[in-house]
Order: C-alpha cells, then structure tokens, then sequence
C-alpha cells in the first residue's frame, strides 16, 4: 500500500507538478500523464474521485484550475489519500497563503520540499503542518532575510 | 459551488493592486492566477480553506526566495542564461508544442554549456531549471552529475536542492547512484537534523540494494535518535531497505517494536508501516508483533478516545493516517490468529460506533475498520456491525462511499456471501450507474456473486444493460457475461442462447477464444446442432457486421447447412423455419460481400461455401461463382483459398463429397487442456504457423495434422482434413499427385549416353562455370592454374565419376560440348584433360583456398546418377546426395531436359512414394523448359526412407506440361534407385 506517484495539473491538462515513487521512463511517464489526465478531466463533479487505470488506482480532487492527482496500489484506502490531498492543499496554502497555480510553478522546488516532508517512499509521514514547513521557513530566513514569512517559534541552530 | 476562476484582466488594464504582479509575470494575458483554496464544495464539509477568490496576489513580484534571489543577473546574465522565472514564463508563451520544443532545447544547451565550465555560482538554479525541464518530459540525464556535485557541496541550499534533483532525476538504476553512497554515509552521520533527514529521505526514496545493504547500519542508528524528525525519516527509511533486502528483517526487528512506544505521531506512523513491512516479510517478526497486540490497541485507544488535539486534527477527528495504519497493522496481525483477534475486537468496536461517519475522514476510518473486522477471527457480532456499516455506505448517496462500498463488498464476499447477497438488488443497480469507476466495481462484485442458482436471473440483468452500455464499457461486460456463461451454464442449450445474445450485440467484444470453445460446444452438443445453426441463421438476419457472430453462424451453416433446410433435430418448442438452399447461401453471400468483414470472416464464409456445395448440389455452380472473385485476392490466405477450392470443385467432384463430410466431433477435453496449457489457442496448432490468416484453420481443421508425407494414403487423407490450409512450401501438384492412382507406365531406358549426358548437366550448368572459372585466373597466376580447376572438377560430380565409371575420355569430350558456350572453357577443359590424373594428388592444398566448394561431391559421389524418366521429348535425371547425420534421408537433385525442337511452358513435376517413404518437393528453379536440351529445369526432392535396409527407394512419376499451348502428361515409375539409399 503506498502511494506511487503525485501529479499536479491545471485544466488544460499541463503537469505543474510530478512526483514519482517508483521508476518509470521519460516516455511513459508523459503517457501515463497524458492517459490519466484525459480520464479524469472527462469526469464530472458528481462522479466519484477514483479512477481505475492500468495497474494504478488514481484518487483526484480539483482546486480551482488545479487538480491533484495521487496514484496509489490497488489497496489503500481511498479516502483517506482523498483527505490527504486536502491535506497538501492546506499546507501549500498555508505556506503560499492563497496558493495559486503560479505560485507551484515558480515555486516548483518549495512544493517539493513540502512533498518530500510529507511523503517518503510513498509513504505518508506527516501531516501536521508545522511540522512540515519549519525546515522550509528556516531555510528562506537564512537566505533571503528580506523574504518574510511566519516564522515557527521553534528555534533551531542555524547552518 | 460557486465560480472560483477568473481571467486577470488584460494587459492593457491591469488593476492596480496587481500591476507589479503582472509586470513580474512577463505580461501573459489571461493568465490564470486564481487561488486554489479550494473549491470543495459540500462535499468535505467544512473547510478551513474555503476561502473567496483572489484574484491575483500582490507577493508575486516579491524576491523569489532561494532560486531568486541567487540570480543577481536579473536581466538575464548573458553567460548564464536566463533565471528559472524567464526560462518558466518562456515556456508558458509557447503556442505549440513545437515552440516548446524550441524553448527548452535551447535552455538544454544552455545548462550544458554552464555545466561543461563546471559555474558554481549557478549550479543549484540550473538544476532546478532541469527539474522544471523534466517535469514538462524531457530528457534531463545529463544534469545527473550535477545533483552529485551539489550534493557534495557544504551549504545547505545547494544540499537541499541536489537532494531534491537527486531524488527527481535520478533512480536506482542508474550506475551514477553508486557515487553518491559516500556523501549519503557522511549526510547520515551530520550533526545537522536537516541534513540528516535530507539524507534518510533521499535514501528512502531511491536506495538500491546495494546502497541499502551498506547504508542500514547507520540508518539503525538513527532509529534510535533523540531528535523525532530523524527517528520518523530513519524509520521509513528502514522501509525500503527492508524491502530492498529482505535479509535484514530481523535487524530492525527490535527497533521498529521499540518505535512503537514513541509519542511523536511522525515516528509512530512511520514505525506501524516499518512494522507492517517486517511482518510481510517475515513469519518470526509477525509473531513477535502478535505479542505487541496490547501497544498497537494503546496507540488507537489513545487517538480514539483523546480529545481535541489541534496539531494531528482532520476534521474533527486525530490523526486518521496514524488510525488508518495502525487498523491496516492489526489486520495483518490478527488474520489467522484467533488470540490476537480477541485482544483487539474491543478496540475495533469502539471504532465502529464512536467514529463519525458524516465526514470523509470519519468515513476512511470506518472503512478501513470494516476491512480489519472483515479480515481477522472476529466473532459474529463485530462483523454484523461491519456488514451495517457497509450497508450503510451503499445507500449513501456521496459516490465515494458507494465506491468504497463496493470495493470492500468484493473482499467480503468470499467470507459472508449472504451478507452481500442481501444487497445484490442495489450492486446490480451500480452496474447501470453513470459512473465507470462505480461500474467497474459493481461488475466486479456482481461477478464474484454469481453462483449456479442466480446465473440465469443476473446473466439477464447484465445482457439487459449490455444493450445500453458505454461502448468503453461493453468490452469488459461482454467478457464477464461470457466467462459467468462458460462457468455456470446449467444446460448446453442455455449456454448457447445466451452466447448468441452476446454476440448479436453490435461491436466486436467477443473475444476469439470465447468463440472457439463456442464452436467445441455447439460441435459436441450433437442434439443441438439442428436447433443451433436455426438460430444463429435467424440472428443473421439482422446482422450488422459483428464479426463473432457471423464466424459462428457461417462455420454453423457450413457444417449443418442441410439442417436449416431439413428440420432435423427439431427441439420442442421451436419456432419453425422455412429456410431454402439458396437463403443459406444468400447469408453467406452477405457476409462475404460485406466491407465490414474481416479477411478472417471471409475466410470462414468461403470454407462455409466449399461446405455447402456437398450439402446443397443444385447451388455447386453459384458457388463457384461466389468463390472465383477471390482468386486475386490480395490476402494470400483467401487467394490460396480460392484456387483451391475452386480446384476442388472443378476437377474432383467425385472426391468432394467424403472431402467436404462433417467435422468429426471436436474433442472437448483436448481442446480444454491446450487452453490450459497455455501452449496454443488454436486446436491445429501447427496448422496455424502455416496459415497467414490465424483465426479460421481451427476450424476448418478437425484434428491435429499428420506429418508432411507424401505417401499416396497420407496425402488423401490431408487432404481430407487439410486442404483449406495447406503447408505454404507444397505446390500445388503436390497435392493432387495424391490423386494419380498407381500406374503401369514406366519408363526405364536407361543407358550410358545418358548417363554421360547427365554428368554433364550436373557439372556444366553455366552458372558453376562461369562462378568458379574466373576465381583462378585472378587468385592464382599461371602456373597453380591447374590446382584451382581441379577443385572445380572435384566439386562437380564428374571428376569423381570418372574412375569408377571408366572410360573418361568420351564424357570429357561431351562436356567440353557443353561447355563450348562458356567463354573460358577451352582452356579449363585442356587443362583438366592434361592433368586429370594429377588432381586428387593435388586436391588438398586447393581446399583451403576454395573452402565449402568440395564438400559436398565428396558425398555426391557415392551414387551413381540414373535417368529416372526418358520418353521421346523429355528426360528426368536424378541426382543423389545423402546428408550427413541421417541415414535414412536422401536428397535427389532432380533435372529435366528438354529433347523436342519446341519449348515446354507450365512444367509441373510430380512425384508419388509408397507409405514406408515420406517426401518433400521443394519448388522448382522454372517452370518453362527451353527446347532442345538449351538449359535444364532442377528441383530438389528429399525423401527418407522409414525402412531403409529393408525396402529400396521406389516412386512414380508424373509431369504435366504445355508444348504449343497443348496439355502432355507424362508418366512413369522409377525403380532403378541406386542400392543403399
């Protein structure tokens, strides 16, 4: 049970984000990106949040013009990596403050540091925001001190 | 929901909240800055993100943080390239995919460069324009090395982003990971909690086997940390060393038990899974867990029953990632363990009732609880709770939860078959949803209740909602209708009704396979035959081009066309059917005339028609009219089809009908067992590597097929089963030399001139000559000129011919008549004439130079050559070889000359053997015999001797040929086989 891969889209269909736990080739990948995502922005908003496709059970949720979308084994539990993408969303949003799409594609490299925290291995391991971003936040306040974000109360040795 | 999007305004209007902003983004009109807080709707409920539109946002124009801010050359610094911004806004512009392609080969050559001079200053910007570059799919190897070299560098932000490429660029397959264990070892040991967890979670995603086998050491070490965030990385890292190197379970064994005390959620999630990944792969470590039963029952007792706690709440409820595992871990505990089962049932039911089922996260809990209970010894009243719960979820109207409903169903099913069975009116209702995910999982279930009792009613149900389902749909609901009819028809004429209904659905869903054992079904059920081919001839009446169905009906109508015609078999019930031999063959006509079928159909339609010319005389010459277009057909199956059978009908009408008789019976076990074997599909495997068109030579050929003998009884019988596909190397005389009888004629003039003669033309055709003449005037100068021809003389089986033989000297001469055409072989034929004698002497040394010419005579020459045939204007001489390794093989070298002043065109030879022989005609090298012994037709026979030592070779002949647009045939037998073969 883990999650395989992550991918962030927009409505047109362009990846802003891509994830991957296991290995796959350059080209499938783009195949794969390109099957799913046509799959699931055919869907409506009625639908359930799961798709069925090849080997991969694909959970997604839309945010706007951005849609979230995990693939993970035939067994996991659905739901939960549904609350986990709200998840995700919550911490970008916190982090960004309002996230927009702009903001993951300029930030591409903030989003992942996120994502590292939050997944590894596909594994999920931790979901409480502070957590996650404090490694982050410290790393903007050393290397752009005019860059000001809320910062953790947790002090930390700096490097 | 409300509309969240909204375009920025354009650019010549920009609001002035959002003018830096747009100013920063290069002016793209129509960018889509929307927020992304969400757009949940009603379906999470309450949500802290539900937040009005932004429109734009006035921190776009704020310093890019790392990757900015590290760019001084904001215009674009013309040695370093563009900033990850321009290169990114670049991108976006594209109108086409081409211009892309533009744009990032360019940025692609920029990076290289930057590489090649090894800039510092930008190492980490480039690699994040690489990760950009490989996210949009492009290759991005050659930036492999860089990761490496930040990665190696002391600042954190360039570890952070090398780590970060590292694990996005790179995987574990690739030879460059193995430069990295050194820095990954001292990383690990960093005093630095962050550098150290960049370590664990790089390593973590990508180690391989090797790296994890050198790495756990420390990577145990850091288990034991007192700094949480190491100990969470360190033990999803022991995770996938675990599964890389499964030798290791039982080093992290105790550790990952001693985890599970921890108080930091962050390490008890990851130290479940490690725990859960132990167990998997380990009998001892999942036993040592059962004694752990108590602390994992602790650890959800303390989520369920805590209150609030801000920091790990989702909706309402603690940390339900942490309840998920932990649930997922007693599950794999407690199945097949009644004790451990007992501890945790009381937890499980807690669970059950206390969580609330009204938001998704509740729900996931519940989920996965019904899933443990469903799954461990549980008694009777947890699972009835579970069963509620499931039922509950199914008359939920939020589509997720019917998803997961029916996803679980299926695993429940096998345990509680009656539990489900209460709901299948609803299951069978979430076939017909909108919804394809909700279908799929609903088909599924359906499928796994299908038992003899219900096939009929659900088998209904479904061929119902075949009529109207998505097309995309009707693939995987064809194939389950199907495989539930072959499981669990209770009657062979049930099994066929409902077979046909699927096939008459429009589309070609059924698969090929279905459609054979269809055919080994009907062919069995010999009762049924009549009342089969009845009704597959009414459903044809409405055909549409599904391709199944008229394969069926056409095979059906070939075997038992007279049925349709005869009423036989008439079932009580039916409904009569006036059918007349020409409707029959109408149907079949349509079929073949139809662009929609397929050269496999027209195959079936055309072995349908060969069928019914037995069954129905009086349409023999329709027929024939029917299968004559197909002659120059392009697919060479239904050309070869064509003329053959158009050959049968033509010339052997007095064969046709034992040729054309029913197939026997398909033997259903055999068929069965090959299926199983996987081997073939197809009945007459071997059939099917000779036939281009794989599907139909199943059908038309009843039994597995014998050899490729020749003999006169084993021909006949091939072609009683085989003709519709014959081996592609026989020609077509091959096969109606079976038809020749024995004949009296032979011929067996046999005389010395013509042995001569013989000689002649094996040694002197023009093409030995002139290859080989030319090779010694080159290679060697005058004086080893002799050597060289010797070795022609040797290859040639004249040379070798000579002694035994005796008397040389005319047949030289004979020889230098033949040659006379050939511009060197004056000279060739003095020199032989001068050293004949001195050449076996001198034969070594010009093997070497000529190597592979002088084997073969060396075997040659063992038999003498015989005129097999000589009438007035014809002669057949044989030439024997016999190929090493096989005693019983012999290969004749058959040549034909032409003795009459006119040329023979068309010139077919045929060859019959007794049964103890088998023989193999290899085509031809002409069919036209110029006049006057100008040149000579060869062809190679190969024929084995089952009985040799005990019978001779013995075979007869016949040869058809044109001479001035007439027919001659010529035959006779050959019985003065040289002795030994």
């Amino acid at each position: 049970m883990t999650i395989r891969f992550i991918l962030l889209v927009n409505r047109q269909g362009q990846t802003r984000l891509a994830q991957y736990y296991e290995y796959l080739s350059i080209d499938e990948r783009r195949a794969l990106e390109g099957e799913i995502v046509r799959k699931c922005l055919a869907r409506t908003e009625q639908q359930c949040s799961f798709v069925e496709h090849r080997n991969y059970k694909v959970i997604y949720r839309r945010y706007a013009s951005l849609f979230f979308l995990v693939g993970v084994d035939g067994d996991e539990n659905e739901l939960a990596i549904l609350e986990f993408i709200h998840c995700i969303v919550e911490t970008l949003d916190r982090y960004f403050g309002n996230v927009c799409e702009l903001d993951i594609m300029f930030h591409l490299e903030k989003a992942h540091f996120m994502l590292e925290e939050m997944v590894m291995n596909g594994c999920i391991v931790e979901i409480n925001k502070q957590n996650i971003l404090t490694p982050i936040q410290l790393m903007d306040k050393t290397s752009n001190p005019q860059f000001k974000l809320p910062l953790s109360s947790s002090t930390f040795s700096v490097f | 929901m409300q509309a969240q999007t909204e375009a920025i305004p354009s650019s010549h209007n920009p609001t002035p909240l959002s003018a830096g902003a747009f100013e920063a983004l290069g002016g793209l009109p129509g960018s889509n800055i929307i927020s992304l807080a969400c757009l949940e709707g009603n379906r999470s409920g309450a949500s802290t993100l539900m937040r009005k539109l932004i429109i734009s946002r006035s921190g776009v124009d704020r310093e890019y943080g790392l990757i900015g801010a590290l760019g001084p050359g904001q215009s674009g610094g013309l040695k370093m390239g563009t900033r990850l911004r321009d290169m990114i806004r670049a991108v976006r512009a594209c109108k086409t995919a081409a211009e892309e392609r533009g744009v990032i080969a360019k940025e692609c050559a920029n990076l290289r460069n930057a590489f090649k001079e090894n800039d510092q200053d930008y190492r980490h910007r480039n690699v994040a324009k690489l990760m950009f570059i490989h996210m949009l799919g492009y290759p991005t190897h050659f930036g492999q090395m860089e990761c490496l070299k930040l990665i190696a560098s002391a600042g954190f932000p360039e570890k952070r982003i090398g780590y970060l490429g590292l694990m996005l660029l790179l995987d574990e397959r690739q030879e460059v990971l193995m430069l990295v264990t050194n820095s990954l070892k001292n990383d690990l040991n960093h005093a630095n909690q962050f550098i150290a967890g960049l370590a664990l979670c790089a390593l973590g995603n990508i180690c391989s086997a090797e790296m994890a086998r050198d790495l756990a050491p420390e990577v145990e070490k850091l288990l034991h940390n007192n700094n949480s965030y190491i100990r969470k990385k360190a033990a999803l890292c022991s995770v996938r060393i675990v599964r890389k190197v499964p030798d290791l379970v039982e080093y992290f064994t105790n550790p990952a038990v001693g985890l599970l005390t921890d108080k930091h959620h962050g390490v008890l999630i990851a130290a479940v899974k490690l725990c859960h990944e132990l167990c998997q792969n380990s009998e001892a470590a999942l036993e040592q867990m059962r004694k752990q039963v108590q602390t994992l029952v602790r650890i959800l007792k303390n989520l369920v029953v805590s209150g609030y706690a801000p920091e790990y709440d989702v909706g309402g409820i603690t940390d339900p990632f942490l309840q998920i595992r932990v649930l997922r871990l007693l599950r794999l505990v407690g199945k097949g363990d009644a004790d451990s089962s007992d501890v945790m049932s009381d937890i499980l039911a807690q669970v059950a009732t206390n969580t609330e089922g009204n938001k998704n996260a509740g729900n996931a809990i519940l989920y996965e609880c019904v899933l443990t209970i469903m799954a461990i010894e549980a008694i009777g009243g947890l699972r009835v709770l579970a069963v509620n719960i499931l039922g509950r979820f199914l008359a939920n109207r939020d589509n997720n939860i019917r998803y997961v409903a029916l996803n679980t169903l299926v695993k429940v099913v096998s345990v509680d078959t009656q539990a489900v069975q209460r709901h299948r009116t609803t299951i069978v209702e979430c076939v017909k949803d909108s919804d394809v995910s909700i279908r799929r999982r609903a088909l599924e279930l359906v499928y796994a209740l299908v038992n003899e009792t219900n096939v009929k009613a659900l088998t209904k149900e479904l061929l119902e909602y075949l009529k109207v389902a998505d097309p995309e749909f009707k693939a995987d609901l064809t194939a389950k209708i199907c495989s539930l009819v072959q499981k669990f028809a209770p009657d062979k004429q049930w099994y066929i009704d409902q077979l046909i209904l699927v096939m008459v659905e429009p589309g070609n869903y059924v698969k090929e396979e279905v459609l054979r054992t269809l055919i080994v079904v009907i062919s069995n059920a010999t009762d049924l035959h009549g009342y089969t081919v009845r009704q597959l001839y009414r459903s044809m009446q409405n055909w549409n081009g599904q391709e199944g169905l008229s394969q069926v009906a056409l095979w059906c109508i070939g075997e038992y066309g007279e049925m349709l015609i005869n009423h036989q078999n008439e079932l009580p019930g039916e409904e009569p059917l006036t059918v007349t031999e020409s409707d029959a063959v109408d149907i079949i006509e349509t079929v073949m005339k139809d662009v929609r079928s397929s050269s496999n159909t027209q195959a079936f339609a055309l072995t349908a028609l060969l069928k019914l010319s037995s069954r129905f005389p009086s349409n023999t010459q329709r027929i024939k009219d029917l299968i004559k277009p197909h002659k120059g057909n392009l697919i060479l199956e239904l050309q070869q089809r064509s003329i053959e059978f158009g050959a049968i009908l033509n010339r052997h009408e007095n064969l046709k009908t034992q040729l054309l008789e029913r197939m026997p019976v398909l033997d259903e076990a055999t068929y069965v067992s090959k299926k199983a074997d996987g081997a073939s599909i197809s009945l007459g495997a071997d059939v099917k590597r000779a036939a281009p068109v794989g599907g139909p030579d199943i059908l038309a050929n009843g039994g597995p097929k014998q050899e490729t003998t020749n003999s006169l009884i084993d021909l006949l019988n091939l072609d009683a089963d085989d003709s519709p596909v014959p081996e592609p190397h026989k020609s077509a005389g091959d096969q109606l030399l079976s038809l020749l009888g024995p004949d009296p004629l032979s011929t067996s003039g046999v005389g010395t001139t013509d042995n001569v003669l013989m000689d002649i033309l094996s040694l002197g055709t023009p093409a030995a000559a002139s290859t080989v003449a030319p090779s010694p005037t080159s290679l060697f100068p005058p004086v080893p000129l002799a050597d060289p021809f010797a070795a022609m003389g040797s290859a040639a089986p004249v040379d070798p011919f000579a002694p035994s033989t005796g008397g040389s000297v005319p047949r030289k001469t004979s020889l230098l008549d033949e040659l006379d055409a050939v511009p060197q072989a004056p000279i060739k034929t003095s020199l032989l004439d001068d050293l004949g004698p001195a050449v076996p002497k001198d034969k070594g040394s010009l093997l070497d130079g000529l190597d592979s010419v002088p084997i073969v005579p060396a075997t040659t020459s063992a038999y003498p050559t015989i005129t097999a045939l000589e009438t007035s204007g014809l002669k057949v001489l044989f030439d024997f070889v016999k190929p090493p390794g096989n005693a019983q093989s012999t290969v004749i070298k058959a040549s034909y000359i032409n003795l009459s002043p006119s040329p023979y065109t068309d010139f077919i030879f045929q060859a019959a053997v007794p049964k103890f022989l088998q023989l193999q005609l290899e085509p031809a090298s002409a069919s036209v015999l110029p006049a006057s012994g100008g040149g000579v037709i060869t062809q190679t026979i190969n024929v084995t001797n089952t009985m040799r030592g005990q019978k001779s070779l013995l075979m007869k002949l016949r040869i058809i040929y044109k001479v001035d647009g007439q027919d001659k045939v010529e035959q006779g037998q050959v019985s003065n086989f040289p002795q030994g073969l």
